[in-house]
């Protein structure tokens, strides 16, 4: 998208499509976490797609170019067509990702799922041990999960482990990574909290003083150079500490497409509550969607974009950051996204991180529960 | 740590040796998109694009086939394989695990 003068003149055909679709099944979850990223309006998703519907988007997904299917939610397992989904998927030589929670993940559900074609398993750990990981997640669940991540190395998947950092756990960032290592992970992805749904209800209990980070750092690139070769070490920082953003997906409609329960198609999983006319797969074929759309077209490449992104040689590097944060933030989606130092609402963040650094501000600060439903 | 690939994989023993057997690590797949007309490893968060060197590599990495007789089977079809091209390849895919080496 580097040479076009307008988006008049960018054709239908000279978008490429997605690299992923990745399908939020469904809201439901056996866990509460507080930073979960679903929206919180979790009511509005409960006329969930059907069987015969994903395995249309599906299909539509790999005839657009996608290679990957990440099968997410809410829980995934609490959809009891999984298996099904993951065969269609695995039929249209898509490489299929299952990201769960592992509660529902039986040693019969295993072997379908494995029968089926499924690739990788992503199990969520909340913590290092059952007290402070159970009480995040809301559930009595840590036991379980252990007994998950092994099952998924007997039946000889690679394991990886996907962990939330926030202010509550990430002072435990190398137990975490030692108990990685005693399940014998292949990957385990570290990532800061990104404050969207349940997320920025709770933001200002989740988020990490510099001194719990500058702390995590530490751990995290002495493991990186040990493990090397044995576990891949994936550790996403912060964007409130960082001084760019993120290129937030890659691009808007750029490489990733998401399906909400509802079959709505978002951008990014934060897009639910733009003001954008919906894109349903249920109205539209997902070609037109990808291509045409108000919804994935309004900030693909750079011309939507104001000053400072409009001017900033960066403006290619963080493609502006995250419209959903910078929406979320500021009510506007084509502002700069808050966490760029550049930002004029950059403020905003500053005063979030002022106020997590404040000192005597406790690590343990209550937490708001996102419902199972 | 279980399994000698595993720890074969480590960065103590690259480059990788002649006699070893590479294939895919586990999770990996190799397959050729069609959309982009271009060969690609997928892994779970990352599209790994080939180029046509890359991928004439990884079609003869069959579990069966050793570095040094994956070299061979090139030469026969190519007349351009540089010498060490193969060992360098694979060694940098070992070193981030998208191969491993057996005995």
């Amino acid at each position: 998208m580097t040479d076009v003068e307008g988006a008049a003149q960018r054709s239908a055909t000279a978008v490429e499509g997605p690299l992923g679709l990745l399908a939020e099944l469904t809201y439901r979850c056996p866990l509460a976490c507080a930073y979960c990223s679903n929206p919180t309006e979790l009511a509005a998703y409960r006329d969930e797609l059907t069987t015969a519907e994903w395995q249309r988007v599906i299909t539509e997904a790999a005839d657009l170019g996608a290679l990957q299917c990440h099968l997410s939610g809410g829980e995934p397992l609490l959809r009891r067509d999984l298996v099904d989904l993951v065969r269609t998927a695995s039929e249209q030589g898509l490489y299929t990702n299952l990201v769960t929670s592992a509660l529902g993940f039986t040693p019969e559900r295993a072997a379908e799922l494995h029968d089926a074609g499924l690739d990788h398993v992503q199990v969520s750990l909340q913590a290092d041990e059952p007290t402070l990981s159970d009480r995040i997640a809301g559930s009595p669940s840590f036991a379980r999960k252990i007994d998950a991540a092994r099952r998924v190395r007997e039946l000889g998947w690679p394991l990886t482990l996907n962990v939330v950092l926030h202010r509550q756990n990430i002072d435990r960032v190398a137990e975490v990574l030692a108990a990685a290592e005693e399940l014998e992970a292949d990957r385990i992805e570290l990532a800061n909290t990104q404050y969207y749904g349940w997320a920025a209800v709770n933001r200002a209990s989740l988020l990490p003083s510099r001194d719990q980070l500058a702390a995590a750092e530490v751990v995290v690139r002495e493991a990186k150079e040990r493990l090397r070769g044995r576990m891949e070490i994936i550790y996403v920082i912060p964007d409130y500490y960082a001084t760019y953003p993120k290129p937030c997906m890659g691009g808007w409609g750029a490489r990733q497409l998401v399906v909400v329960p509802n079959g709505n198609a978002l951008p990014c999983l934060a897009a639910h509550d733009l003001p954008l006319p919906a894109a349903n797969v249920r109205e539209h074929p997902l070609a037109w969607i990808w291509r045409d759309s108000p919804m994935f077209s309004a900030y693909r490449g750079t011309d939507w974009m104001q000053d400072p992104c409009r001017s900033c040689s960066r403006r290619e590097i963080d493609l502006g950051g995250c419209r959903c944060q910078a929406f979320a933030l500021t009510g506007d989606a084509t502002r700069t996204d808050p966490v760029c130092h550049l930002a004029p609402d950059h403020g905003i963040v500053e005063a979030a991180v002022a106020e997590a650094n404040e000192e005597s501000r406790p690590v343990e600060l209550p937490l708001v529960a996102r419902p199972h439903a | 740590m279980s399994g000698d690939a595993r720890s074969g994989a480590g960065p103590s023993t690259l480059p990788v040796p002649t006699t070893g057997v590479p294939r895919l690590g586990r999770g990996v797949k190799f397959r050729y998109d069609r959309a982009r007309d271009r060969h690609v490893l997928l892994l779970p968060e990352t599209v790994v694009e080939l180029n046509g060197s890359g991928a004439a590599i990884l079609e003869l990495c069959d579990g069966v086939r050793t570095v040094a007789e994956i070299e061979a089977a090139l030469r026969e079809r190519y007349t351009d394989v540089p010498e060490g091209q193969v060992v360098a390849y694979l060694t940098k895919l070992a070193e981030r695990r998208h191969v491993e080496i057996h005995d």
